[in-house]
């Protein structure tokens, strides 16, 4: 790039003023990368020397940071993760389905919808204001003791089902806040050019939303990826139920911490990701042109 | 008195060399006229004057002080400089008088009480008494416009640029911003603008200055630049705003 702008520019260098200007900005810049250097050395050495130097410490040490107990039941706990990751992506796919089919329903103008409408609003009502436990927990025993056939006897799928219909209705409330934000001027020119408002719908409003509102989508994905650990009430044996059985043998808190490690570890990647792409939505929000 | 200087200023966005050194000078209660084309980098100057772009080389001086320097205080230049913006740019949350007393409450240190009657002598006098309470996505593009230039003035700025603030109105509302721009040529206020509006630009600017290719081609007196101008290329650009 530097090399193409060389051949196409004319030949000009920096003014002797523009050269004091940028080494007072090098300056500048340098000065600022010290300070914060300086600063956070400063906090957290403190705080590190804080922690540690209290007289409690070595008793904290010994229930929640033992190193050999969490070599011990590390791998154990890192397998049972496999169970909270399957229960994640297969959760999140069903979630997407439910919490689309519902946010869609609110906003077609379809007069035959009527009847689905309001059970979409009744269930988005009732899904957000459920706690997710309670919710895990009325699925996972209350289903069972049914004894309908057809239904799902798995812990997993129980499991799956329950999360699905907590955080439905949270996404469903997202997609179509960014249903709504997309501006009417685009509905009226996919209207213009003879679309249907099902195709404007799909072909126009839906990708402008969906791309809207990623980062708070993906903010309630992550909620989900720690929330899989609910499940460990019904007996699936996942990270957490994992952790706790390991902790209840040996007396000490360190299992709890290992898979709280886990679980944040887990959570980072997408985490990252919903931060990059909330920035990008701001960078493209405040680019001017020339 | 000269009170804006512009030498040598150069601005490139990525390979784009947009403004490549412009000299300009303004001198206080003058009113001078940017033309050229689409893209000639009348608006990037507009916003290097009001350090929304930092300038890659040449210096800005206004009132003898040199603002394009890094150790300015932007906030306290941008005070004396006002800017409107050919899309308005109102904040669209807030009524029309809240537009215009945001700055002047948070900035002059005026109280609520002096800041809206500040505000409405403004409002009034451009016209817009009656939409003190008024949301700016109710109002017409051209009062829009005013109350973008109100917004502006009731901070007392110094010097007003004004970029191609008729170029989104609808012909029959372009009159209206006009008679307010020559109002305020009358009031002494130093302006400078870019336009598409070459009669308004004839009666109303004292300077016209031809921007292409990034620098300032050729500068005059409008009856001087646009019916003998020196330069070829100025000539071509009238003959292709005039066949328009």
């Amino acid at each position: 790039m530097t090399a193409a702008r060389a051949a196409v520019e004319p030949p000009w260098t920096p003014s002797p003023q523009q050269a004091r200007r940028e080494a007072w900005r090098r300056a500048r810049a340098r000065r600022r990368s010290a300070v914060s250097l300086a600063s956070t050395v400063v906090v957290l050495g403190l705080l590190g020397w804080l922690v540690v130097a209290s007289p409690g410490w070595q008793r904290v040490r010994d229930t929640f940071f033992d190193p050999s107990e969490a070599r011990t039941v590390a791998p154990e706990i890192i397998r049972a993760f496999v169970t909270n990751i399957e229960m994640f992506c297969v959760a999140e796919v069903c979630i997407l389905a439910l919490a689309l089919a519902v946010a869609v329903v609110r906003v077609l103008p379809v007069p035959g919808l009527a009847p689905l409408k309001v059970l979409a609003i009744a269930y988005t009502d009732i899904a957000r204001g459920t706690p997710t436990l309670l919710v895990v927990l009325l699925v996972g025993f209350g289903l069972p003791a049914l004894r309908l056939s057809g239904l799902p006897t798995s812990l997993f799928w129980l499991g799956v089902v329950a999360l699905t219909f907590s955080y439905g209705g949270y996404v469903a409330e997202v997609l179509r806040a960014g249903i709504a934000s997309v501006h009417p001027s685009q509905w009226a020119s996919g209207r213009s050019l003879g679309l249907s408002y099902r195709q404007t719908l799909r072909d126009v409003v839906l990708p402008q939303a969906v791309r809207r509102v990623m980062p708070p989508l993906l903010n309630d994905f992550v909620s989900l990826q720690k929330d899989t650990a609910l499940v460990a009430v019904i007996g699936v044996v996942d990270a957490l139920r994992t952790a706790q059985i390991d902790s209840s043998r040996d007396f000490d808190y360190t299992p709890y911490v290992v898979a709280a490690a886990g679980f944040v570890a887990l959570t980072l990647p997408l985490a990252r990701l919903t931060d990059y792409l909330a920035l990008r939505a701001v960078r493209r929000e405040q680019g001017v042109s020339g | 008195m000269t009170l804006l200087a512009l030498s040598g200023v150069r601005k490139h966005f990525g390979s784009n060399q947009v403004l490549r050194g412009v000299d300009l000078a303004v001198a206080a209660h003058q009113v001078v006229g940017l033309i050229g084309a689409s893209g000639s980098g009348k608006s990037t100057l507009l916003r290097c004057i009001n350090l929304l772009e930092t300038v890659d080389d040449g210096s800005i001086e206004f009132d003898g002080h040199d603002i394009s320097d890094p150790r300015v205080d932007a906030d306290a230049v941008r005070r004396d400089i006002g800017m409107v913006f050919q899309a308005y740019n109102l904040f669209p949350h807030l009524p029309v008088l809240a537009n215009v007393t945001l700055a002047p409450r948070r900035l002059r240190g005026l109280d609520r009480h002096e800041a809206e009657a500040d505000a409405q002598q403004l409002l009034h006098r451009f016209g817009l008494s009656d939409k003190a309470a008024t949301h700016p996505d109710q109002l017409s593009g051209g009062q829009q416009q005013r109350v973008a230039l109100v917004r502006a003035l009731a901070m007392r700025p110094r010097l007003l640029l004004l970029d191609e603030i008729t170029s989104a109105l609808d012909p029959e509302l372009v009159g209206e911003v006009l008679d307010a721009i020559t109002e305020l040529k009358a009031d002494g206020m130093t302006l400078v603008m870019a336009t598409h509006e070459m009669s308004f630009a004839r009666s109303v600017a004292d300077r016209l200055a031809f921007l292409h290719d990034g620098q300032v081609l050729e500068e005059g007196p409008p009856a001087q630049l646009l019916d003998n101008p020196h330069h070829e290329r100025t000539a071509s650009f009238l003959r292709r705003v005039r066949a328009g």
